[in-house]
């Protein structure tokens, strides 16, 4: 008989830094994680806007982004929204203790095609954090690329993530950087309102750019139409999909949008790709 | 292919000395006929229609374990699936229903728990010569007497059993009971081709289901799911019995240190199947469910795999509660195209 490999079992991996992004009820707390087998962490590659299983053994598992980018080496990131049963165990984690990890799943941001390009990503909430994988990646080959820029917002400046990072990047020649917060604050010095208003602000020029866009089903939808109205051909345009995921490798049937399991052919689509796919934005 | 013949005089015998390899057989249990372990010495009969559940439940349980953990041990193990195991009187429409369910199994991944099951185990099939009253398996690619996915096929002669031994696990299974059967003489074939034939025109059900996975696209948002689903209690029947559906949920159990992450089956006509921790259902009543449940079978499967996933068993038409049924239903997609 055939020695199949074992797909659902995962590798475990030990918490070397964890950090809250944001508070609340439904704060998002980020992982610094090793793969504890030197062989697993040697083999392991990804590439932006892959994702992997993560989890507990006796809670269950989650899909979550990897959010650190290919180039950043020797460790994965994740960036946990609290929600329900797995994510809430995930939360009470800290340095030192063991998770458990499977992957990398699913297709990815097409980075290499895009070479020469201006890249645009408009994020929302947790949504940055498939953006994220991008955003490192193009800083750390800039060269390869026109050029960079960032729409980033959140309901308050408490809730965006990776709030450390947009300064040190607003520096770097060719990297542009928006933030926004949904409801005016005290001392905020950028945009006040919502993701897709900024976007039309900042009226990025459609010409040789990608625009690529992460957040919540709402933002996705004005952005989108707002990308339309500048002109961005549907090519141009990228997003991922998030259905509710159990095995994360096209096997349980539950994540599929029309005929697309979006755990394997997605989560990356160009909203070519997309338009006519019924139920995709359902 | 090698054709034998099996007295019904040797049956019992026959059955006995297949036991010893793990065999299992349909039966009655209560209202519900299914495969169940046959012990040595044990009867069997294969008279009557197919099993109300599937034998895909052998291969494919309805709860099985991916692994074992305990705290403190670091690797999860999975269980051993090494057991070898006969189904006998799997009819020609479950036997293509595993062929088609393997595809998956196999896609990119390979999913070792349904890949060892099967490759272990050996179909014995029984053409059906009196087909029931819900079957269409001719409208799908199939047929009363299909050997797809057999190891060898049996047909009731009457007096005898002709056996068509197809691959070489059927060969394995006829050489340990060689001195039990006669070559099949010219004539056995010819009434075999007789009863597949009658068993054929016996079938009363058909649906043409060419353009059918092209037209289900187009009528997303037509008034007919509206329509077929409006009775629907969504139990599940339909799928759970179904011998092409495969959707599985994952789940932990604990007992103090130690526990297990399993799969039991799942069905895309539960609410719960795919709604979001926000609330949010991108699927939020039986509406799209059912749609979901045709698509799937007559075009999302098409398109990846192919080939249709329904083998025209008529499970889900026949044990619906409320009656919804499949043909009807693939008629109503036929006249709205
Ligand atoms: C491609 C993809 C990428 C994602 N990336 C991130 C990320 O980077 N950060 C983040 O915080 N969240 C991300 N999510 C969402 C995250 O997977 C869910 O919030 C999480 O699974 C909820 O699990 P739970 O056990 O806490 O909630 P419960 O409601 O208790 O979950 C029960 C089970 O339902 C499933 N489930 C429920 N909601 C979802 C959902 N929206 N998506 C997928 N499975 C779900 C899970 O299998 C979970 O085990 C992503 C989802 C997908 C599909
Ligand atoms: S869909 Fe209905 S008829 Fe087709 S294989 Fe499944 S149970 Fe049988
Ligand atoms: S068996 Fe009938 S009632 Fe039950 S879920 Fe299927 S269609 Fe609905
Ligand atoms: S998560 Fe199981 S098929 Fe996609």
């Amino acid at each position: 008989m055939k020695n199949y490999e074992n797909p659902y079992i995962p590798h475990t991996a030990t918490i070397e830094d964890t950090w809250y992004e944001t508070a609340g009820d439904r704060c998002i707390k980020t992982f610094k994680v090793v793969l504890d087998d030197p062989a697993v962490r040697e083999s392991w590659s990804h590439r932006p806007g892959q994702c992997a299983m993560i989890g507990l053994l006796g809670v269950g598992e989650s899909m979550i982004s990897i959010s650190s980018s290919p180039t950043e080496k020797g460790y994965l990131r994740f960036s946990v929204l609290q929600a329900g049963k797995v994510t809430s165990a995930l939360h009470q984690l800290e340095a030192g203790d063991k998770i458990t990890v499977r992957g990398p799943y699913g297709n990815s941001f097409p980075v290499d095609d895009w070479k020469g390009k201006e890249i645009l990503t408009v994020g929302g909430g947790i949504g940055q954090a498939p953006l994220r994988p991008i955003v490192e990646y193009v800083k750390a080959n800039l060269s390869d690329y026109a050029g960079l820029t960032t729409i980033y917002g959140a309901r308050t400046s408490e809730d965006l993530c990776f709030k450390g990072e947009f300064g040190e990047m607003e520096k770097i020649d060719g990297v542009c950087c928006h933030l926004s917060v949904d409801i005016e604050e005290e001392g905020w010095p950028h945009y006040v309102g919502f993701v897709p208003s900024l976007l039309m602000e900042v009226n990025p020029s459609p010409e040789n750019t990608i625009a690529i866009t992460c957040g919540p089903p709402i933002m996705i939808r004005f952005v989108l139409e707002n990308l339309k109205k500048l002109n961005f051909a549907d090519e141009q345009i990228y997003t991922t999909l998030e259905n509710r995921m159990k095995c994360g490798i096209g096997k349980c049937g539950r994540c599929n949008a029309g005929s697309l399991y979006v755990c394997k052919d997605g989560p990356v689509f160009s909203y070519a790709a997309l338009k006519d796919v019924p139920e995709a934005f359902a | 292919m090698s054709a034998k013949l099996l007295h019904k005089e040797k049956w019992s015998e026959f059955t006995g000395r297949l036991s010893g390899k793990n065999l299992w057989a349909p039966a009655v249990q209560g209202e519900v006929k299914k495969f169940v372990p046959v012990a040595e010495g044990e009867t069997v009969s294969l008279e009557g229609g197919n099993t109300t559940v599937p034998p895909k439940a052998l291969i494919f349980p309805q709860t099985e374990t991916l692994y074992r953990f305990s705290r403190g041990e670091e690797e999860p193990e999975p269980p051993a699936i090494d057991e070898e195991m006969v189904l006998l009187g799997v009819r020609p429409c479950d036997a293509r229903a595993m062929a088609l369910v393997e595809k998956l199994f196999r896609w990119d991944f390979d999913d070792p728990y349904y890949l060892k099951r099967r490759e272990l185990t050996t179909l014995i099939g029984l053409a059906c010569n009196e087909p029931e009253i819900n079957c269409f398996c001719p409208s799908v690619g199939g047929s009363p007497a299909s050997t797809e996915g057999l190891d060898i096929l049996m047909t009731d002669l009457g007096e005898s059993y002709l056996l068509e031994v197809l691959t070489d696990k059927g060969k394995a299974i006829a050489g340990a009971v060689e001195d039990l059967l006669e070559e099949a003489p010219a004539e056995a074939l010819k009434q075999k081709e007789k009863l597949a034939e009658e068993a054929l025109a016996g079938i009363k059900w058909s649906v043409d289901p060419e353009g059918i996975p092209e037209a289900l696209p187009q009528l997303w948002e037509d008034p007919l799911w509206e329509r077929v689903s409006a009775p629907c209690l969504g139990c599940g029947i339909c799928t759970y019995l179904c011998p092409t559906c495969y959707c599985f949920d994952i789940q932990d159990e604990v007992e103090g240190s130690a526990g297990r992450r399993c799969r039991s089956w799942d069905s895309c006509m539960f609410a719960e199947y795919t709604v979001h921790t926000s609330g949010h259902n991108p699927r939020p009543s039986r509406r799209e469910r059912t749609r979901n449940r045709i698509n799937h079978k007559y075009s999302y499967f098409v398109d990846k795999f192919g080939e249709i996933a329904c083998v025209g068993c008529g499970r889900c038409s026949s044990l619906c509660p409320v009656n919804i049924d499949l043909i009807d239903i693939l008629r109503q997609v036929k006249a709205a195209q």
